[in-house]
């Protein structure tokens, strides 16, 4: 719906799907590699081209397969920013955005579908959805890989399952993820604790940590660290039910949070409000952090004339190289400064719901 | 504190992974985090590896036997598998069997895939796990004493391994099939219990 002039429609970055107050996006992952060729870590630049050409003809049969138009691209054929902006979309990693010599990647038309050819391992095939999705992921993920393997030989082995690069990933092959706002836990100084007690569960998680002890936008990302020996339902079960912990946690921090001290947060997420919609110039770090609270508000009904999935859309855009890429040129820190604060003035304006009727 | 990178400015990005309920952290200054920022946001294999470049380091091999140690088929030391914690082609998992076992074990718990497989192996893998869950129920059934539901079990098992024999599932119908016995099929019974 809303177009990102200079930057590609990306799905997730929309918003919704269940649990879209709290769940930002969903993300299956799966790790494949061609059996008659060395695993990328000693891959000759010839064999990744033939690779790539092998893909290339794969990505017409993976357009007719209904999952929308697919295209290849080779990381030669990008300029750094436009790979610095797939990074931030979260569609390529960056080092993927590093191999000129044999990366290339394959997109669908909404990037809900992206497929790395030759990264660690030759094929890293990932579906992104907005919201808890992940058995939706996985379904779209496992179909992708049937066209895939219908033209391609894969390294399997009965036992060990998916051979991959890692032994991290052997087996199903499977990473799946979800990225978690949770700035109730966070205020309520419960955040460690509790995902390291996730840590000891089989689930790995990481956030951005700011200045002190808060994670710069009160992000953070889980997903499984086993993906040997369980399906890849019961791995993915595993991990949703780890979640939904993990928001009922979330609920409860904030409506202890908003009861216990409602002027405190009201004046907390105003603030943020006032700031990022009069700001001048505003650094990345600043962005983010507001930007958490901002969706607090939302979420909490303190703002509730303002569109949630402004959120979703700014914490990637005003990124460095998406705002670059919306400029159509390279900035320095301060140009950045100033149009990431004028870029989310104007989001915010535009994501005022429509008070008529 | 000072940026762990330059050692120069102060320290205001505070990086926190939490693995496996081992916690490590990184301090960086805003100038050198503006440089590692897309290695360190959503990136979770970067920790993931970090875990097994630590599990590889405190599993010391007898030192000349396993640091010599070369996969036939590309060459791969395990010495540089150890380093970096990745290996060099399919084949490294049959050279570096005996190896990678329990580093496996440490990381994933069980050495058995249970996931999906692909269609080329598929018919046979599938008859394989079948027979694997017959000859389970099999000996329940005899525990429990109930010989008129193990004989039922007993004779779908032997069509079972009948078409095993037969070949059924090898070729299958996508092109040219694996060859039996190919690289990691073990005898039977020497799969690892858990
Ligand atoms: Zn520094
Ligand atoms: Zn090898």
């Amino acid at each position: 719906m809303t177009a990102n002039p200079g930057v590609q429609r990306v799905r997730w970055m929309e918003g919704g799907g269940p649990a879209a107050d709290l769940v930002l996006s969903s993300r299956i992952r799966l790790a494949r590699n061609l059996e008659d060729y060395p695993f990328p870590t000693l891959l000759g630049p010839e064999q990744g081209q033939e690779i790539i050409r092998l893909m290339e003809g794969v990505t017409e049969h993976l357009s007719a397969a209904g999952l929308g138009r697919f295209t290849l691209l080779r990381m030669a054929d990008l300029s750094p920013l436009d790979r610095r902006v797939l990074v931030e979309q979260h569609l390529i990693s960056p080092q993927h955005a590093r191999n000129a010599a044999t990366g290339a990647v394959i997109l669908n038309d909404d990037r809900s579908i992206s497929i790395m050819v030759n990264e660690e391992d030759h094929l890293r095939i990932q579906c992104l959805l907005g919201g808890l999705q992940l058995h939706e992921a996985w379904a779209v993920a496992t179909r992708v890989d049937d066209v895939i393997e219908a033209h391609v030989r894969y390294a399997f082995d009965d036992e060990r399952g998916y051979l991959t690069t890692c032994p991290t990933n052997l087996g199903t092959g499977i990473r799946a993820s979800v990225m978690v706002h949770l700035p109730g836990l966070v205020l309520a100084r419960q955040a460690g604790r509790l995902l390291s007690q996730l840590g000891k569960v089989g689930m790995v998680v990481r956030g951005l940590y700011g200045e002190g002890t808060e994670a710069l936008g009160n992000v953070f990302q889980v997903s499984n660290q086993i993906t040997l020996g369980p399906s890849e339902e019961e791995l993915i079960d595993n991990l949703i039910g780890f979640t939904r912990q993990l928001l009922d946690q979330e609920r409860s921090a904030r409506e202890r949070l908003y009861r216990e001290n409602e002027d405190g947060v009201k004046d907390r997420v105003m603030r943020a409000y006032g700031l990022l919609t009069n700001a001048w110039t505003i650094s990345s770090e600043e962005a983010i952090r507001l930007l958490s609270d901002l969706r607090l508000g939302i979420d909490l009904n303190v703002l509730s004339h303002v569109r949630p999935e402004v959120f979703n859309e700014l914490i990637v855009l005003t990124r460095p190289a998406c705002l670059q890429k919306l400029a159509g040129k390279e900035l320095d820190a301060r140009e950045r400064d100033l149009l990431r604060a004028r870029l989310i003035r104007e989001r915010i304006a535009a994501a005022l719901r429509k008070t008529t009727q | 504190m000072l940026c762990d990178e330059c050692g120069q400015r102060k320290a205001t990005v505070h990086l926190t992974q939490i693995i496996n309920g081992k916690k490590t952290e990184r301090h960086l200054c805003a100038h050198c985090a503006q440089r590692h920022e897309h290695e360190f946001f959503f990136e979770p294999q970067f920790s993931i590896h970090n875990l097994l470049a630590g599990l590889l380091e405190g599993w010391q091999p007898p030192a000349g036997t396993v640091q010599d140690l070369r996969c036939s088929r590309c060459g791969l030391r395990y010495r540089e598998f150890a380093r970096t914690g990745l290996l060099g082609c399919s084949h490294c998992y049959d050279d570096f069997r005996q190896q990678l076992e329990p580093v496996l074990r440490r990381i994933q718990g069980q050495v058995r895939h249970g996931g999906k497989v692909p269609s080329r192996a598929g018919s046979r893998v599938q008859l394989g796990r079948q027979l694997e869950q017959l000859r389970a129920r099999l000996r329940e059934a005899v525990a429990r004493e109930e010989y008129e539901e193990a004989a039922r079990l007993r004779d779908q098992i032997r069509q079972l391994e009948q078409r095993v024999r037969a070949g059924e599932g090898w070729a299958g119908t996508a092109g040219p099939g694996a060859p039996p016995g190919g690289p990691g099929s073990a005898p039977p019974g020497t799969a690892p219990g858990r």
